[in-house]
């Protein structure tokens, strides 16, 4: 079965530099050669000559071209899902004998060929019985080893086959009350649009993915997870993205002091702070000051583990961080559950386009009546506003009403004293008309509700803060950029006169196609999320 | 056992080198060894051949590789340009009166490397002087052919005969090996020395009684060497002879 190749790329052996070349095709008589026959150096054996001359009995004699080749190796099985470990963390799903789990099972050589300079030839499964827990391959391998003679051998390799639950069988398997790290996020605010947001950039970078229960609680979300760290790798995710104050707790649960083993249950109580995006928020004067004559009227613009906030009058930004924000502890005056609807009237631009930290914004003079007023009264404001460049006489727009607003707020009141404020605080550009359907859909973690605790018509309420959301996404690429938005399937397209074409839409390259497993696989949906090609 | 002793080959090397044939020349008259080697390396050739012909020391060109920068036989030494008038002189002066030796001008100053010769044939380099070749059948005696070895057109590295036989690379084909032993008029063989090695006249050196040759050389390649120079003429009966005596000693 062992042979012996030669390199015939290589250059005759010790040729001296000026030999005659070949004259062959040159259309001189060439006499005819016949190779003959030397005896092999070592056992005599009569042979063709080759570069060692020696025959290829002797050569493996002398040299075994598998010696540091692994005759033992280890593979990672998951008895539950028929899948095998692919280092370091993906798993893949191979039949016996399968040309797949020979892939795997010659990645794991890979490295030890690699290094000894052994090309491999072939590779072959040889029978084991299945409940031996070994596979057996036989490799064919080959190697140079003197003067360009490549010399080819099979080798054996057992594979011990451990058996070992892969990540997504251990969660299913996991007792969801047996956990030991629980994630207590929570945002003290009347609405849930910061955890519609959260959800969907922990399921884009597969952190929750590790929790063995997520619920829903008054407030916030619960994280179970069944190690201290998986919780604690949430919470550095959750600093990196959003302004959060957190606290730890811990509570014994057992304890054996013979061994010196503790159990614990680890409470992590997570707090984003009450500001969201859209907010109005008027600065105390102290606030003002520091931020150097910021507002005192800001509205918040975008919370990452900053808060940007944006004087929409004089068109400054600033990013307030975390530790920072501790220290004025201001709340929102107006939050974007009271948002009015204006319609622009007339826009006067004051200053040209500018952008600011990747957004742009102009500012203007508009004239605004409330829709409310309309057919009532002949209320107009004339208002500056940052939305220049996106509004135009007839457009609709949402706004704050300070004219109208009943506020319960401190730093407002004395804002109100010290200076003038705008009657209106535009905040964005409103459509009315709406598609029904959209092509595109967004995956949700499965969360656990709990029914006794509802309050009545709080499904209705969910359910509009949701719309409300994917409206939001529909309409800033710069919140869509963050997260992972998915084809529908179900999307049949409505006639293009029934939606304006002015209303904005999800472009149809920022959607990855789901990965649409077999119908028994649901459990597993949630994973495909990160195998989901962008088209 | 005074045949045996003829094929010397464990134990021979200069400074752990087994190319003994780079650095010595054994003819039918005379035998060069290089300077500076251990002793070990002169006495082996002494020691096979004072008795014969004169073993001599030296240096060529201030070299040490005599073996592949001089090319001789019974008549005559022929020594490359680089050789010095002293060792030119200590050369005449040591080899035997009838051997005519003479330094020659030519371009390729490797003589051994370009040469291959017995007291009747020389080979050589395809290249080589219309004069050098005459010097070559004058000083040396011999009929003088161009020949290439297994395309190889080092001829003197990759053969070495004797008036005997002659071994050869081992590519060659039998074609050439055909024309070869034609023109030489002696039996040749393919075949290697310093298990494996093709550089023939490297390894080992010859003449019609002795060859010595590196000592990696294994047991089967000392076997055809033996065999194609003829070393063992008349040892086959006395190996027979030897045994049937302990044959019947042991049944007597």
């Amino acid at each position: 079965a062992d042979s012996i190749r030669f390199d015939s790329s290589r250059p005759p052996r010790k040729m001296m530099p000026g030999s005659a070349p070949p004259a062959a095709g040159s259309g001189m008589f060439v006499p005819t050669q016949t190779a003959g026959t030397v005896l092999c150096c070592i056992c005599g054996v009569s042979m063709q000559p080759n570069p060692a001359n020696m025959c290829a009995r002797c050569l493996r004699a002398r040299v075994d071209i598998t010696e540091g080749v692994p005759r033992n190796a280890a593979v990672v099985y998951c008895p539950d899902c028929f899948s095998y470990l692919q280092p370091p963390r993906s798993w893949l799903r191979a039949g016996p004998e399968s040309p797949e789990l020979l892939q795997i099972l010659l990645r794991r050589l890979k490295h030890p060929l690699a290094r000894l300079k052994v090309s491999l030839s072939g590779a072959e499964f040889v029978f084991s019985e299945p409940h031996s827990k070994r596979l057996r391959l036989k490799l064919r391998l080959r190697r140079e080893v003197l003067n360009g003679i490549v010399l080819e051998q099979t080798h054996p390799v057992e594979f011990v086959v451990h058996d070992r639950l892969c990540d997504s069988c251990a969660r299913a398997q996991a007792n969801p009350d047996q956990w030991v790290a629980v994630v207590q996020l929570r945002q003290h605010v009347p609405h849930r649009r910061t955890f519609l947001y959260l959800e969907q950039l922990l399921i884009k970078h597969g952190q929750a993915a590790l929790a063995i229960r997520v619920a829903s609680a008054p407030g916030g979300l619960d994280f179970f997870f069944g190690s201290r760290s998986h919780a604690a790798r949430l919470v550095d995710f959750l600093g990196t993205v959003a302004p959060i104050q957190t606290n730890t707790a811990k509570q014994l649960v057992s304890h054996d002091t013979k061994s010196f083993i503790y159990n614990y249950k680890y409470t992590f109580s997570v707090e984003i702070c009450p500001i969201c995006r859209e907010d109005l928020i008027a600065l105390s004067p102290k606030a003002s000051r520091d931020l150097g004559g910021l507002g005192p009227l800001v509205l918040c613009t975008k919370v990452t583990n900053a808060i940007a906030l944006l004087d929409p009058l004089t068109l400054r930004v600033h990013h307030l961080e975390e530790k920072k924000y501790r220290v004025y502890n201001f709340k929102a005056a107006l939050t974007s559950k009271q948002l009015v609807q204006y319609m622009v009237l007339d826009i006067e631009p004051e200053s040209p386009e500018i952008t600011i930290d990747g957004s742009r914004y102009q500012l203007a003079y508009a004239q605004v009546a409330r829709m409310s007023d309309f057919g009532k009264n002949d209320t107009v404001f004339t208002v500056r506003t940052h939305l220049g460049h996106r509004l135009n006489p007839g457009d609709l727009a949402l706004g704050y009403d300070l004219y109208g607003a009943n506020m319960n707020d401190d730093d407002m009141d004395k804002a109100l004293l010290r200076q003038n404020l705008p009657e209106v605080v535009l905040v964005k550009k409103s459509y009315e008309k709406r598609p029904r359907t959209r092509r595109w859909k967004l995956k949700r973690l499965p969360v656990e509700e709990d029914l006794g605790n509802k309050a009545k018509g709080e499904e209705e309420r969910r359910e509009n803060e949701y719309d409300m959301f994917v409206r939001d996404l529909e309409s800033d690429p710069e919140l869509r950029f963050g997260i992972n938005l998915y084809k529908n399937e179900d999307y049949r397209s409505e006639m293009a006169s029934t939606i304006g074409d002015d209303v904005p839409t999800v472009p149809i390259e920022e959607l990855i196609e789901d990965l649409t497993l077999g119908d028994d696989e649901d459990e597993e949906e949630e994973e495909g999320a990160d195998a989901g090609m962008v088209e | 056992d005074p045949v045996l002793c003829y094929v010397v080959s464990v134990g021979i090397q200069f400074e752990n080198n087994c190319e003994v044939g780079v650095f010595s020349k054994l003819t039918n008259a005379y035998c060069l060894v290089a300077i500076g080697g251990s002793e070990n390396f002169y006495s082996t050739f002494e020691s096979e051949l004072a008795d014969v012909i004169p073993v001599v020391k030296t240096s060529i060109g201030g070299t040490r590789i005599i073996g592949r920068l001089c090319v001789g036989n019974k008549n005559g030494l022929l020594l490359p340009h680089t050789t010095t008038d002293q060792e030119l002189q200590h050369l005449r002066n040591c080899i035997p009166d009838q051997v005519v030796v003479q330094r020659i001008d030519e371009r390729l100053s490797a003589l051994g490397n370009c040469i291959s010769c017995n007291d009747h044939v020389a080979l050589t380099h395809p290249d080589l002087d219309k004069a050098t070749e005459e010097l070559i059948a004058d000083v040396l005696g011999v009929e003088v052919f161009r020949q290439t070895i297994a395309g190889n057109i080092l001829v003197g590295s990759y053969c070495a005969f004797s008036n005997r036989g002659g071994l050869v690379h081992p590519h060659t084909s039998i074609e050439d090996l055909d024309e070869l032993s034609t023109l030489l008029q002696v039996p040749l063989v393919a075949g290697t020395v310093n298990r494996g090695s093709e550089v023939i006249a490297a390894g080992m050196t010859v003449n019609d009684w002795t060859a010595f040759c590196g000592s990696d050389t294994t047991a089967t390649e000392l076997s055809v060497i033996e065999s194609v120079f003829k070393l063992r003429e008349g040892q086959p009966t006395a190996i027979v002879d030897d045994m049937r005596k302990s044959l019947i000693d042991s049944y007597v």
